[in-house]
């Protein structure tokens, strides 16, 4: 178990690594260099000249990254070109929006799926099961903000149950939670047929497993093997899933977002990019990435304690 | 299975017959007919500046399956020869170097190379291309891997090693010939995909540029008169959902057609 | 006691079983033989009711003179693993690889009885420690992935009769195992018969298992019951046809052939194989100092058991790993491993593998597969009357070549990868398990060619097996093998009937044998 843990530790250390070169060299492909860039063709060479210098720019590119990464594990992503504030004071608000609303839809999806999931399994090739999938079919090709959209125009302009978008704050937890419930229905429907599909399927290859043979002969129901033995086993395909999932919930957030009006990550990256603002654009996308490799990283802790298999040396 | 086809069928068919003829120009505005719902002159009404929506819709199409064919097209090119190295290398430090990079490049959704993108080159389709395509990278290096592992235990591959193959003759002759079937079907799967994800970019402004039309932007122009004028937001969010649901339901019937066990098993 | 009154399995129109009757008393044993698809499996799974969907019964299984077949599926849910209970083929996936080994034996408690878990467990304690798992060793904690075969097919054992059941079915329970192993859980099995007054259903393939363990016989064919009785009365008289093929097919001995010409074709010396453990980083050492000699025209048998290092072996001597110490050669000539061996040397030896599924690829046509070889000689203008040749040699038509694989049997398949072996026309053939996954009568019409074609092309034979009686009949010398190294070398009867070494005495000895003296003499 330590080894696994160790190991897995290690990738997440490199793979964090390797993605902040990735992020850092993909800005540095602009155009000119970052400061002419950010701007503009209208500036000043004095103007350039001083944003140049406290970029450090006249430094070579590695001396410039391995300051950027020091920084950055200071907690100081730099400031804001355009705001002139603090880069990760501006992110750590936006987050406060952005990461409640991705587990919120990533909760509802789980929530919504796993009962599918397992009446479809249940009942496979039946009519209720051929009814259930044909609706997840539908789910699937749903873009999310379309659906968001409909969902406004059905429960905020018709009904007038939900507000139609903005954020109150995180001091009225209440209205907060409701403002952000219509986008996460819109982002976990979506989301919740996939997983509802995978779980079935993993569900049913389970079931044909010999070790459910096995506890079929001990005189367990078909039921039984499936709440038993079939759903832990389906856990592992499903866990992978579900840690894919969150990445695209998160960019479906941003997307989402949009929509809703919420002032989450995704607002502040298309203002920033509208702006030429790289500094908050480069901070983002690396938070957004770092987020996808932890959870990639808890997925495989997850994987360790499913299955025995793993613990082993 | 049928209706897939059909109506993916019908998505292709706009986009082609869009090529030739529209029944209005996509560029051609008149204020005077903005915000028509369907009429015998317009099927599908018209938008905010008087243009014909199945017109736009038509060439949106165009925009939206090319965007997702070259993705695929890339993921696929790039992909399906990095999975067929890795297993073929199974378990020493090539395969090892190839599935880590594949794990880094799964931490880039789509969206965020495209803004990492949109903000270093400048929002457009061609970006939504190259990022849609760099993600279906390890999507297709993965599913190639996996589905040639097993391959790789079978006897006819050592029948064939017997036989003085090297690993690259093996791999194109007898792996890459037996997962094929997957590989379509995961194509289908990656089309539509592709498709939502044009969608969403060009939606928030990383895709297709004006005047170019296509289904997302189509969208997010209609967000803000969706109470005025409903028509303009549902036509083009439901040729994606049809479109998309076409291209799943035919891959799903083409796994069953293809699958051998489950044709044995008929 | 259970019985069975002309039980049917239907499959859409396709009978499987057909009017099958069974009397199975307790404390007996009751062996049902057959080639696959004589429907002996699904006879057992119509018994304790685990058909798949789409298969029919009919007729009656009495237990108790009371018939069960009818019976709601709550009700046959409380019979199975109370009053029938079942062990199967494959020990490897038998177990649910997240759940304890104690877990899963408690499971059947309690769902028939209402205990709790801590009862249960302790109740589960006294299974295993009566299956040969005992407590220091083998605690309840365990997972099945810390255990051999052997020992998971010992839990599965403990939970089919956690509740003294009055039938325990036994599907090929030890076709999956080494010849020792198997011996060892025949015998459990035996006792725990004797022991417990339960009826036993043993399924097998294999005659001699049959003929150590079971009172009486049923044998099967294409569905029916073609003849049953005591074991000893039915192997004695063999009245039906089918029971004397399947005699004679299994004790089936080639003519052998003897090769004269003792010039050496392939040698190893000394030959190392090791490989790091995945996961764990430890080197393996597989193959520990082997040499071996292999003269031109000879048939040379390997038998071992599952992680003697033969497979490794066998790799090496075809040139498909690089070796860690020692030397191989081929007519003098090195044999190392991919690109660095000269293809007109690799053309000398070629090799039929087990598996007649997987030997294959599903997408050539055959005469592309059997001319495949020809990529290290090049394709001779004629390769196709070349290919007809190879086809006509081994018995199919020459029309053949334009078929796919999925159009043959199990059988056909072994004879077009012979073909493929033989059309570089190679002085070594490899037949690495070659015959295992054949009924004994195909088995017997394989050997018979592979006899045939030795003494019409002179090549020589590295037979490689898990099964000495097969190796027997084919080889003029046998090597054991075991835990990497030769431990036995000598011809057949002399390994079979005096072996030197204790591993080879204890091997031998756990090879289940028909008593000679039970088959009817040769009129």
């Amino acid at each position: 178990m330590l080894r696994y843990l160790f190991r897995r530790i290690l990738s997440l250390g490199l793979s964090l690594l390797v993605a902040s070169a990735l992020i850092f060299s993909v800005v540095e492909l602009v155009p000119g260099d970052p400061a002419s860039f950010m701007l503009g063709t209208g500036a000043q060479p004095e103007t350039v000249a001083a944003l140049r210098e406290q970029m450090g720019l006249d430094q070579p590119l590695p001396i410039r990254y391995a300051s950027w990464l020091g920084t950055i594990l200071q907690g100081d992503f730099g400031t804001s070109f355009t705001y002139k504030t603090p880069v990760a004071g501006m992110i750590l608000d936006r987050i406060q929006v952005s990461l409640p609303l991705a587990i919120m839809a990533l909760l509802l999806a789980t929530a919504i799926a796993f009962p599918i999931g397992l009446y479809a399994a249940s009942h496979r090739g039946r009519a209720g099961d051929v009814a259930v999938m044909g609706g997840t079919q539908l789910g699937i090709a749903l873009p999310n903000f379309w659906f968001a959209m409909l969902l406004v125009l059905i429960f905020a302009v018709k009904l007038r149950w939900f507000p139609a978008g903005g954020f109150p704050g995180w001091s009225q937890p209440l209205a907060a939670l409701k403002a952000l419930l219509l986008p996460a229905i819109a982002l976990a429907l979506p989301q919740a047929a996939i997983l509802a599909r995978v779980l079935r399927s993993a569900l049913i290859e389970t079931q044909g497993q010999d070790y459910i043979r096995t506890a079929r002969a001990k005189g367990l129901t078909e039921r039984q093997t499936l709440h038993r033995h079939a759903l832990r086993n389906a856990l592992i395909p499903v866990l992978t899933i579900l840690g894919m999932q969150f990445s695209f919930l998160l960019a479906g957030a941003i997307i989402i977002e949009n929509v809703f009006y919420l002032p989450g990550l995704g607002r502040l990256i298309f203002q920033a990019i509208t702006q030429r603002d790289l500094i908050v654009v480069q901070s983002a996308v690396l938070v957004l990435v770092a987020a996808v490799i932890a959870v990639t990283f808890i997925v495989d802790l997850a994987y360790a304690i499913i299955d025995p298999r793993l613990r082993k040396t | 299975m049928i209706l897939g086809a059909a109506l993916a069928g019908l998505a292709l068919l706009a986009a082609a017959l869009s090529w030739f003829w529209t029944p209005f120009d996509v560029t051609q505005m008149a204020i005077a007919d903005k915000l028509q719902g369907p009429t015998v002159v317009h099927w599908f009404g018209t938008d905010h500046f008087g243009r014909d929506i199945l017109s736009m819709v038509m060439v949106g199409a165009r925009t939206s399956i090319a965007v997702a064919l070259v993705a695929v097209g890339i993921g696929m090119g790039i992909g399906v020869p990095l999975g067929l190295i890795a297993a073929s290398h199974r378990g020493r430090w090539l395969d090892e170097v190839i599935m880590r990079g594949n794990d880094l490049i799964f931490a880039f959704p789509s969206l965020v190379s495209a803004i990492l993108f949109a903000a270093v080159f400048g929002p457009s389709a061609l970006n939504a291309i190259i990022a849609i395509g760099i993600f279906n990278i390890p999507v297709f290096a993965r599913v190639t891997r996996a589905a040639a592992l097993p391959i790789w235990t079978l006897d006819y591959i050592r029948a064939a090693e017997v036989a003085g193959k090297g690993t690259t003759l093996i791999s194109l002759q007898h792996v890459l010939p037996n997962i094929t079937n997957l590989l379509i079907v995961q194509g289908t799967i990656q089309f539509s995909l592709g498709i939502l994800a044009e969608a969403g970019l060009s939606y928030v402004g990383l895709g297709a540029q004006p005047p170019t039309p296509s289904w997302g932007r189509m969208l997010a122009e209609a967000q803000t008169m969706v109470t005025l004028a409903p028509h303009v937001a549902i036509i083009p969010g439901l040729c994606i959902v049809l479109t998309v649901l076409g291209l799943n339901l035919l891959g799903d019937g083409l796994r069953d057609m293809l699958d051998p066990r489950l044709k044995a098993m008929r | 006691m259970i019985q069975t009154r002309s039980l049917s399995v239907r499959i859409g129109d396709q009978p499987i079983v057909d009017r099958v009757d069974l009397d199975l008393p307790l404390g007996t044993i009751t062996g049902l033989v057959g080639e696959s698809g004589s429907g002996k499996s699904m006879t057992a799974l119509a018994i304790i009711g685990l058909l798949p969907h789409h298969a029919m019964a009919s007729g009656q299984v009495l237990l108790d003179g009371h018939d069960i077949l009818p019976l709601p599926e709550s009700l046959r849910c409380r019979l199975r693993g109370k009053r029938i209970g079942m062990i199967f083929q494959e020990p490897m996936t038998a177990l649910n690889p997240l759940m304890t080994i104690g877990d899963q034996v408690a499971e059947t408690l309690l769902i028939h009885s209402g205990i709790d878990r801590a009862e249960a467990l302790a109740q589960a304690r006294d299974q295993l420690n009566r299956v040969g798992l005992p407590a220091p060793r083998f605690p309840l904690d365990l997972y099945p992935h810390q255990l051999s075969g052997g020992q998971r097919q010992r839990v599965a054992i403990a939970l089919a009769i956690a509740l003294r059941p009055d039938l325990l079915i036994a599907d090929e329970p030890t076709t999956a195992l080494d010849v020792t192993t198997q011996a060892q859980i025949l015998d459990l099995l035996h006792k725990l018969v004797r022991d417990e007054g339960m009826a036993m259903l043993l399924i097998t393939h294999d005659l001699a298992v049959v003929a150590g363990h079971a009172d009486q016989v049923a044998v099967m064919q294409a569905g029916k019951i073609v003849e049953t009785g005591p074991t000893e009365a039915v192997f004695r008289t063999q009245k039906h046809a089918y029971t004397r093929q399947l005699f004679a097919a299994s004790r089936h001995v080639p003519s052998l052939i003897r090769s004269d010409d003792p010039q050496p074709l392939m040698q190893a010396h000394n030959v190392v194989r090791e490989y790091s453990l995945p996961h764990g980083g430890d080197i393996l050492r597989a193959v520990d100092g082997v040499s071996l000699t292999i003269h031109r025209g000879e048939s040379l048998g390997l038998v071992g058991e599952s992680g003697s290092g033969k497979s490794t072996l066998t790799r090496a001597l075809l040139g498909l790993d690089p070796l860690q110490g020692g030397q191989i050669t081929l007519d003098g000539r090195p044999v190392t491993a991919g690109r660095s061996m000269p293809r007109d040397l690799r053309a000398r030896m070629q090799v039929v593998f087990q598996d007649p599924f997987g030997s294959f690829n599903p997408r050539w046509r055959v005469d592309r597969l059997i001319a495949e070889p020809f990529h290290l000689t090049g394709y001779p203008p004629d390769w196709r009357n070349r290919v007809a040749a190879a086809l006509e040699q081994v018995e199919l038509r020459p029309d053949d070549a334009r078929k796919y694989i999925h159009e043959f049997s199990g059988g056909q398949r072994q004879r077009i990868a012979i073909a493929r072996a033989l059309i570089t026309r190679p002085q070594l053939i490899v037949l690495d398990e070659a015959v295992s996954a054949l009924d004994v009568r195909v088995r017997a019409q394989v050997l018979n060619l592979l006899t045939d074609l030795r003494k019409t092309h002179g090549m020589a034979y590295l037979f490689i097996s898990h099964d000495l009686s097969v190796v027997r009949g084919i080889s003029e010398r046998v090597l054991v093998m075991k835990s990497g190294r030769i431990v036995e070398d000598g011809p057949p009867e002399q390994v079979m009937d005096a072996p030197r070494d204790p591993y080879t005495r204890q091997l031998v000895a756990a090879t289940p044998r028909i008593p000679a003296d039970w088959f009817p003499d040769p009129a």
